[in-house]
């Protein structure tokens, strides 16, 4: 949805002057310049205002929120004040240290493993495994003198950043698997993938939160209990896998007959067809959808505030709640309306580089 | 199922057991039996499960509570409902509330999403690049958070006794938007018919004119004797009703309002929430429908000296309408099912009211079903009518 289609034809403006280039893009007629004139000065008039309310009256640092309700600008002292309740939820105030180094070893082993460079899986693999040791060891703590913090007071932005993995981690598989089941030669596996992906398509998102806490509890027999958080992220990541098999399979059905006849004729057999023939292609070929649901469901991790888990918003909210800054609810949720936004451009950015990469074959 | 991936091998006559034993048609039955037993397997071993833990519990199962009464109010509710009334009548109140606020979801995000994907094709490039702005702070912004943060402003609007006056028409208070109305008036009734008369006898007149087009090759413009049937009847039938004209004014009365029509502070917040973040998908999906027609038909049109509105008419919408439509209802879709935060606002629609029956009766399997189904009715039939659609508006290859 995000990704906007590469096109070939001519583009007169890349080449033009920037006095024709005005003239062509905003002058063009009486009617095109009145538009640009007023469209103008209403956008000026917006900034300047919106300037001066985030910028040039607004008070950036104090601990007294009546300092705040004497200027007429933005409050971004609010932040200031509460980014740690925001940033780490109901994690204890004296170890908000380890989740902020849990966060810089999270990112650190991101943007290596999406380095092409990296790619490969004896660095991959023990960095992963070192990664998830130290985070699993900061989070939870209970060892080298950490104290313990239990999965139900995680919180903040570590959590939104876990959900989001988890999500993705296990849900690309499942995607796959339900993508391939549908394409199955086995009719059986067929029905089931496709029952099973439009009954949790045609569901919202909440459902099947609702099932992952009030209901999935049921389904084991007595005494067997599973960890809420990793419930719900599966739960999350189902609902991913659902959306994300229909897209990878508009990928596979991209792939021509003859690719398979080949691989038969070399006689391999579907397994091996899958796994070196046609996935690498037909996942190649839905990389921008794919990147785009990916995207959609680091977005849908805020859906966790309904079950009540502390993710950024419902931290954010619940600090929100507090009557002394409680009027500056417009800087803070803008505060975290710029986090999504930032990890959601900084994928997508991504997502245009690897597409110019297997442009370029070099992928 | 026409989408199976093309069979591998090619046909051998079994000679042997080994034959059979290895032979594809054989070993591929051998799978699926394994798969659909495991299915089965696990499903009933959760069934079995869900029992002993329900029946421990001590929670009773079945769909026998939608009878009882639910002893709780609801704020908001298009039919008769008091705590006195049953379960599964606070499951409908809640059903139409979803698709009361879903209906008006959708309307709003047309229209803006419309305005929005045209300006993102206009030749002003300043408009394009706002549009663009738009569209990638609305869809990027998690949904639930535009609900909370449209919720935070209502919230923060003064109070009723200074609210904001809209023209003399309604007010925007921390109340919700309170607004005229007509006083209702048997009249309504019979302009409502003449309207819907007004459009069976446009869509009438419009076939015989094509019919007769298509006989002699004469055209019959039935544009503005339709809009005249259209608007003309029921102002007629209005005129004709002695022309009844007393409006419902709003007034400030204590902390709400008396009088006109009210939309309380949950709706809005939620309508505004999850229509702003659809529009800015439609807008995208109407940019591509609007792109899909080349330029040269458009101008091949011209050159034959077709007038703009048939250029529009025959040559762009229909190639626009079947790239636009069915991402268009899928959207639709999308934002009913995105009316399902309504929670986090307490807006009672189906997931909220339903969460409260399954808190009250602790029959979280059925109480969840209940909503499952429901969505998963709205998006069937969605589908179904879409693939109508699409079937009509399928490229004819003659």
């Amino acid at each position: 949805m995000a990704a906007t289609s590469r096109t070939t034809t001519y583009d007169p403006d890349a080449r033009m002057a920037p006095g024709p280039w005005l003239k062509r893009n905003l002058f063009n007629s009486v009617g095109q310049t009145a538009l640009t004139i007023v469209t103008a000065l209403i956008l000026l008039r917006c900034l300047w205002a919106l300037l001066g309310w985030g910028v040039f009256n607004a008070v950036w640092y104090t601990t007294d929120p009546d300092v705040c309700r004497a200027a007429t600008g933005a409050c971004w002292a609010v932040i200031v004040e509460k980014h740690r309740p925001m940033l780490f939820g109901l994690y204890p105030y004296d170890e908000h240290w380890r989740l902020a180094l849990m966060m810089a070893i999270y990112l650190a082993t991101v943007v290596l493993s999406l380095w092409p460079r990296c790619w490969n899986l004896r660095l991959l693999v023990p960095l992963w495994i070192v990664a998830a040791l130290s985070i699993g060891i900061l989070m939870f703590g209970g060892v080298f003198g950490l104290r313990f913090v239990p999965t139900a007071d995680w919180g903040g932005l570590p959590l939104t950043m876990l959900l989001f993995t988890g999500t993705v981690l296990i849900g690309m598989p499942v995607a796959v698997l339900l993508a391939l089941g549908r394409r199955a030669p086995l009719p059986v596996a067929r029905g089931v993938s496709v029952v099973f992906i439009e009954a949790l398509r045609g569901v919202p998102l909440i459902t099947i939160l609702f099932v992952a806490v009030n209901v999935f509890p049921l389904f084991l027999p007595a005494g067997m209990e599973v960890n809420r958080l990793l419930r719900i992220t599966v739960g999350i990541a189902i609902f991913f896998a659902c959306y994300q098999a229909e897209v990878i399979r508009g990928g596979l059905q991209a792939i021509p007959r003859g690719q398979y006849e080949a691989a038969a004729s070399i006689n391999l057999g579907y397994w091996q067809t899958t796994r070196h023939i046609i996935l690498p292609q037909a996942l190649r070929i839905c990389l921008p959808a794919i990147t785009n649901h990916i995207i959609a469901a680091m977005k849908n991790t805020s859906f966790v505030i309904i079950i009540g888990l502390f993710d950024i918003l419902t931290a954010t909210t619940a600090v929100m709640q507090d009557p002394l800054w409680r009027s500056f609810y417009v800087e803070a949720y803008l505060f975290v309306a710029g986090v999504y936004l930032f990890f959601g451009y900084a994928l997508s950015v991504y997502a245009r580089q690897l597409e110019k990469w297997i442009a370029e074959g070099r992928i | 199922m026409t989408d199976a991936t093309p069979a591998r091998g090619g046909k051998r006559p079994a000679k042997g057991l080994k034959d059979i034993l290895n032979s594809e048609s054989f070993r591929s039955a051998i799978y699926q039996i394994a798969l659909g037993a495991a299915v089965v397997l696990l499903g009933l071993y959760l069934y079995q499960n869900v029992v002993e833990n329900l029946q421990r519990q001590n929670i009773a199962t079945g769909f026998g509570f939608l009878g009882e009464v639910s002893q709780f109010q609801i704020g908001e509710r298009l039919i008769e409902y008091s705590p006195r009334d049953t379960y599964g009548r606070a499951l409908i109140v809640g059903l139409l509330n979803t698709l009361t606020v879903s209906a008006a979801g959708i309307v709003v995000a047309t229209v803006i999403g419309f305005s929005v994907g045209i300006a993102r094709v206009s030749s002003n490039w300043l408009l394009q690049r706002i549009a663009l702005g738009y569209v990638e702070i609305v869809r990027n912004i998690p949904v639930i958070l535009q609900v909370i943060f449209w919720a935070a402003v209502i919230r923060n609007l003064p109070a009723p006794r200074n609210a904001v006056e809209l023209f003399g028409l309604g007010f925007i208070s921390n109340r919700g938007l309170a607004f005229a109305v007509p006083v209702a008036d048997p009249a309504h009734l019979w302009m409502g018919l003449a309207l819907l008369a007004g459009i069976v006898l446009t869509v009438i007149g419009t076939r015989l004119a094509r019919r007769h087009r298509e006989k002699t090759g004469r055209y019959v413009d039935m544009l503005w004797p339709g809009l005249g049937m259209i608007f003309g009847l029921p102002l007629l039938v209005w005129l004709l009703s002695g022309a009844p004209h007393v409006i419902d004014f709003p007034e400030r009365q204590g902390f709400s309002f008396s009088g006109g029509a009210t939309i309380s502070p949950e709706f809005v917040a939620l309508m505004l929430g999850i229509s702003l973040y659809s529009s800015g998908f439609i807008a995208e999906i109407v940019r591509a429908g609007i792109q899909a027609t080349p330029k040269g038909q458009v101008e091949a049109a011209r050159s034959i000296s077709l007038r703009p509105r048939f250029i529009l008419r025959y040559v762009v919408l229909p190639q626009a309408l079947r790239v636009i439509v069915p991402p268009l209802t899928s959207q639709y879709v999308s934002l009913s099912k995105n009316s399902s935060i309504a929670v986090v606002v307490g807006y009672p629609d189906l997931v909220n009211i339903g969460n409260t029956v399954m808190n009250q009766t602790g029959q979280a399997v059925e109480a969840i079903a209940v909503m499952m189904l429901v969505y998963l009715i709205i998006s069937l039939v969605t589908s179904t009518l879409m693939n109508i659609y699409n079937r009509l508006v399928a490229i004819k290859e003659r």
